[in-house]
């Protein structure tokens, strides 16, 4: 191996930039396709499909697309009602399901095995295949609310987050992190008399960042793109989210420019939220590595 | 849009102290469409003032997700008062008691087209505002240069001329393909658009008038199979193309010149227009058995678990005024019910644009089997057609069709009425 | 190891409760409701009271059955031939409709067959369709599992080295994830048409040699387009998951390495591998369970045509449940992927159980 030569160090940096920058072409244009069709008249974004000026910001480019997607759907309600649900859902759900892989990797309890595997075995469902015995499940589901006791859960927003709180994924995420924090420290805790709960606040959370992120961004994602769920139990417009609101656009003359504006938009919180939590990713990294 | 026009049509309620009327939800299809919404609206309004007893809210959905959230609204018990349904899944919406008989005196709509009308066990369950039409789309200009004759509703092409035409398109060169069917959209249209050629050919997709009603012979006797053969050669030999289409080339490739015919819905009708000035409109080919296409479109219909299907039916008969047909049409393009109608529009009063549908509807269209295994058989012709275009076996895939259709039809003791 | 474990049932319980209670009441309560409907005759839309079927659910999607045939001969003896000299044999569907010789073979059709002696053997299934479905489902798991695994990996250490704007990379890398598979479908339409990008670009690089095939319209390359697909836009997901879990491992080690002069092979084989042990275990059984429950693409790009090359078994629990009204099928094909994944993640697990 080559010592310090400046020359050969330059042209290294270079391959690897290189090899990033090509790799990043082959993952990026989707983005790029659908900012770039957003802002052409249909005809031409058709047209423009079979070769490379899918890609470029040629021809009649304006805004009226976004214009148009306002004026068809109210985008910025079912924005909200997404950004809400799936904000809520994923703040609950690394709570639960953290306090859950804390309790299969650090405590011993009976039935731990068991239950543990049965939550693994659900990952195995997918979530196509029981959407009608779920949906008989919660239009009977009793809740206590404002109106006193009530039964049935349809058409609220609680009837999309609740369900999807826990899942197999991450529960099985935290888990397997958790197997590789540092025994010793959790023993010292509990050697000075701390409680279970106290490990999970004061030691187990703060060591976690990098699993809470990548959670999050996978759980947010998934409710984030919740189509058939909500097609079912939501029948008011106002609480629609996201991709149920896409199904507006695709009209028997499919509008392929208002698509495309649209799901623009409904893309920026996700990269917002991505970009947010890979800011805290760094952070938690730069705290050094957790292994000992 | 909705929400305003609601809160309006809310506050106005307050304001004229018009409490005693007794609400009344509808489910609607359009979301999405503000023509369409604004003119339902706008009929929901007029009815509201219009009288007392009845106060009518409107929830809509986009037409893709609709049949899905009634279904799913039906199992948790949680249908409107008022819904719309389309055509062929009327009956099966009606067998399992999603709705309930019309309460419509039918001399109302005596003067209405027959796609319109929604009967099922000789009763009427729903009626529509509009129907749609297809029409093999071309250019004179294109006639004309194949050296094709044009045909009219008393003397369609035949097969032969049909096949000339295909052969004469190809044979020129200037094409992709002759004919763009409408492959890439797979869903409702693949039986709306293609159960007419089968009509044509003499075959159909279930037997409705046997008991039990039955697929086998009609959907894979002679005319089936002689349909199916026929079906295959328009890939085979190139004139059409396949499942696969680029979606972006059905939706402009006519514009484009990529096809010569285009076989399409006078809802895509107004772009053809714009891109030339020479559209031709033809009617449907007769392949031996009669000229075809699929009538019945959206219809509105009382739900089989609302206590007013009396208030139901009242909004349903205003709707059906004249003036709010000639609107719909004016402003999406579909086919008003009624002559009268008709005449106050712009496209299909005598000499407008499209005036032909009219006459296409009139004269060809047929309904969908009239049945409450509609919404399975026709997703098994659906992947039968899909499947013979890739180049299946004709007899054996329309086999197999017919004991899926024939299963699924023992399954639900033959679509008897339920007691 | 054991020694950090401390006996506490009501901790334990109070802690895995109400993760485990939201997911007995959301998903395994609806999938024993899915257990018992397997056993019935239930519909989507029915006015017909529901019974009871026993195994009639299963039999009819899951039957198999052989039989063999000789060619036909004419009077003397002789084997009849078609135009091309092979051999004819009788129709099937005279042994598989109402023939009483043969009554377990009906309703069942031809799934596939092969010459055997001096006879065809057919191999018969009372749902062909659906054997398709769990064969494409099989390869497409085979292929994408380890595949979409390794490249994510190497796109984690990519992207886990220190440069100066690699966030941009990790930002993009991820892209495809971010945006709805729907819409990634969608557009893979345009790309994989007959004319469309892919086959432009190809044709372009090797100046018009290559004459590319209607990707999704041919029963040889649609399963293999979507896989391709598939995995280009879920790589990022797991890349996401391995990266987590290159983190964990500590500088100090690379360090370590380092002054000992390893080489990159090395650090990668004994620092890096062996901290990611828990993380692939984790990224396996994930992709697996993802890529049975293949569906969404299925769904926007061929609607598993053409001629069945692209028949998965989820879309085939959906097409039948809510397309086909046929509720109680679609959760005996619930019922069935559950068991057959069951049985293949406990074979996994035991193929890769710690050897002491």
């Amino acid at each position: 191996m080559a010592a310090i030569d400046p020359s050969n160090r330059g042209l290294r940096l270079f391959a690897r930039y290189a090899v990033l920058t090509l790799v990043a072409v082959i993952f990026a244009f989707p983005l790029v396709f659908m900012l770039v069709s957003s802002l052409k008249p249909d005809d031409q974004l058709l047209r423009d499909t079979a070769s490379l000026r899918a890609f470029l910001p040629v021809g009649d480019l304006s805004l009226r697309n976004y214009y148009a997607a306002f004026d068809r759907a109210p985008v910025g309600t079912f924005i909200l009602n997404s950004v809400f649900v799936t904000g809520v859902t994923v703040a609950l759900s690394l709570f639960v399901c953290s306090l859950a892989g804390f309790a299969f990797v650090f405590l011993r309890w009976t039935g731990r095995d068991l239950v543990l595997s049965v939550i693994l075995a659900t990952l195995i469902v997918p979530f196509e295949t029981i959407a009608i015995p779920l949906l008989l499940v919660v239009s009977k589901l009793p809740w206590i609310g404002a109106e006193g006791l009530t039964l049935g859960w349809l058409n609220t927003y609680r009837v999309q987050i609740v369900p999807f709180i826990a899942d197999g994924l991450t529960i099985f995420l935290f888990v397997q992190y958790f197997k590789d924090l540092p025994g010793d420290l959790i023993e010292a805790a509990r050697v000075e008399g701390a409680s279970n709960w106290q490990i999970y606040r004061r030691i187990v959370m703060p060591l976690s960042g990098p699993i809470l992120a990548t959670a999050a961004i996978l759980k947010f994602l998934v409710m984030y793109n919740q189509y058939l769920w909500p097609l079912m139990v939501v029948q008011e417009e106002g609480r629609r989210p996201v991709m149920v609101g896409l199904q507006y656009f695709f009209q028997l003359n499919r509008a392929w420019g208002e698509i495309m504006a649209y799901l623009s938009l409904i893309t920026v919180p996700v990269l917002a939220f991505y970009l947010y939590l890979q800011r805290a990713f760094i952070a938690s990294i730069a705290s050094t590595g957790v292994k000992g | 849009m909705t929400r305003l026009t609601t809160a309006t049509a809310l506050a106005l309620i307050w304001a004229s102290g018009a409490l005693a009327q007794t609400e009344l939800t509808m489910w609607y299809h359009g979301a999405g469409n503000q023509v369409e919404s604004e003119i339902i609206n706008q009929i929901i309004s007029d009815f509201n003032a219009s009288q007392s007893d009845w106060h009518v809210t409107i929830e809509s959905f986009p037409q893709a997700a609709y049949n899905d959230a009634v279904v799913a609204a039906a199992l948790a018990g949680d249908l409107p008062d008022i819904l719309d349904v389309d055509g062929p899944i009327m009956p099966n919406w009606a067998w399992a008691g999603y709705l309930q008989p019309l309460p419509i005196d039918p001399a109302k709509i005596e003067s209405f087209l027959p796609g319109p009308k929604g009967t099922w066990n000789d009763q009427l369950y729903s009626v529509g505002l509009w129907d749609a039409a297809v029409a093999l789309v071309t250019r004179q200009s294109t006639l004309d240069e194949l050296g094709l004759r044009t045909p009219t509703l008393e003397e369609p092409w035949t097969l032969e001329e049909f096949m000339g035409a295909m052969e004469a398109a190809k044979a020129s060169g200037k094409y992709d393909y002759a004919i763009d069917l409408g492959m890439s959209d797979q869903g409702e249209w693949y039986p709306y658009a293609f159960l007419p050629f089968l009509w044509s050919f003499g075959g159909d997709l279930v037997d409705v008038q046997a008991d039990p009603q039955t697929a086998e012979g009609v959907l894979n006797g002679d005319a089936g199979l002689k349909f199916g053969e026929w079906w295959q050669g328009m890939f085979a030999n190139g004139y059409a193309p396949g499942p696969s289409q680029d979606p972006a080339d059905h939706a402009s490739g006519f514009q484009e010149g990529k096809y010569a015919f285009s076989w399409n819905g006078n809802w895509l009708a107004l772009p053809f227009l714009e891109a030339y000035d020479d559209v031709v409109f033809l009617p449907a080919p007769d392949f031996g058995n009669g000229n075809y296409i699929g009538g019945a479109s959206w219809q509105f219909a009382v739900s089989g678990t609302t206590e007013h299907p009396e208030g139901g039916a009242a909004f349903i008969e205003f709707a059906l005024q004249d003036k709010y047909l000639a609107q719909f049409s004016d402003g999406i393009g579909l086919i008003p019910p009624t002559t009268t109608a008709a005449a106050m529009t712009q496209n299909y009063k005598e000499s407008g644009p499209m005036a032909v549908f009219y006459d296409l509807s009139a004269d060809q269209a047929r309904l969908r089997p009239v049945t409450p295994g509609y919404p399975v058989a026709s997703k098994v012709f659906l992947k039968a057609m899909m499947d013979i275009a890739n180049g299946a076996d004709v007899a054996d895939t329309l086999d197999s069709a017919v004991d899926e259709i024939d299963a699924d039809i023992q399954a639900n003791n033959g679509y008897a009425q339920a007691q | 190891m054991a020694s950090r474990l401390s006996f506490s049932n009501r901790a334990g319980w109070l802690m895995a409760l109400p993760g485990f209670g939201l997911i007995a009441l959301f998903v395994i309560l609806p999938f024993v409701l899915a257990f018992v409907l397997s056993f019935t005759n239930q519909r989507l839309v029915s006015p017909n009271p529901t019974e009871w079927v026993g195994l009639s659910n299963y039999q009819s999607l899951l039957g198999l059955g052989v039989l063999h045939l000789e060619p036909e001969r004419d009077e003397a003896g002789q084997v009849v031939t078609d135009e091309n000299g092979a051999p004819e044999y009788p129709r099937l569907r005279s042994y598989t409709r109402n023939n009483p010789d043969y009554p377990h073979l009906q309703g069942k059709s031809e799934w596939f067959s092969f010459d055997w002696g001096n006879g065809r053997t057919y191999v018969l299934a009372s749902d062909v369709v659906f054997m398709k479905a769990i064969v494409n489902t099989l390869i497409f798991v085979a292929v994408v599992a380890p595949v979409q695994a390794g490249l994510a990996l190497v796109l984690a250490l990519l992207i886990n080295q220190r440069l100066r704007g690699i966030n941009i990379f990790r930002t993009v890398y991820f892209m495809p994830v971010v945006v709805s598979i729907v819409v990634v479908s969608l557009l893979w339409r345009f790309i994989y048409a007959e004319d469309g990008l892919l086959n432009n670009l190809l044709s372009g690089l090797t100046f018009g040699a290559f004459d590319g095939p209607d990707w999704l319209g041919n029963p040889r390359t649609a399963l293999g387009a979507i896989i391709g697909m598939s995995i280009w836009q879920a790589v990022g997901f797991h890349m996401v998951i391995w990266l987590s879990g290159l983190q964990t491992i500590s500088p100090t080690l690379y360090e370590a390495g380092a002054i000992e002069g390893a080489s990159r092979w090395q650090t990668f084989r004994y620092i890096t591998w062996p901290g990611l042990r828990n993380t692939a275990v984790l990224i396996l059984i994930v992709i697996t369970m993802q890529a049975f429950a293949l569906f969404a693409q299925i769904d926007v790009m061929t609607k598993g045509g053409p001629l069945d090359s692209t028949q998965t078994i989820v879309f085939q629990a959906v097409q039948r449940g809510y397309g086909k009204q046929d509720i109680s099928s679609g959760a005996t094909i619930s019922v069935f992927l559950f068991v057959l994944v069951l049985s293949i993640s406990l074979l996994q697990r035991w193929l890769t159980r710690e050897r002491r």
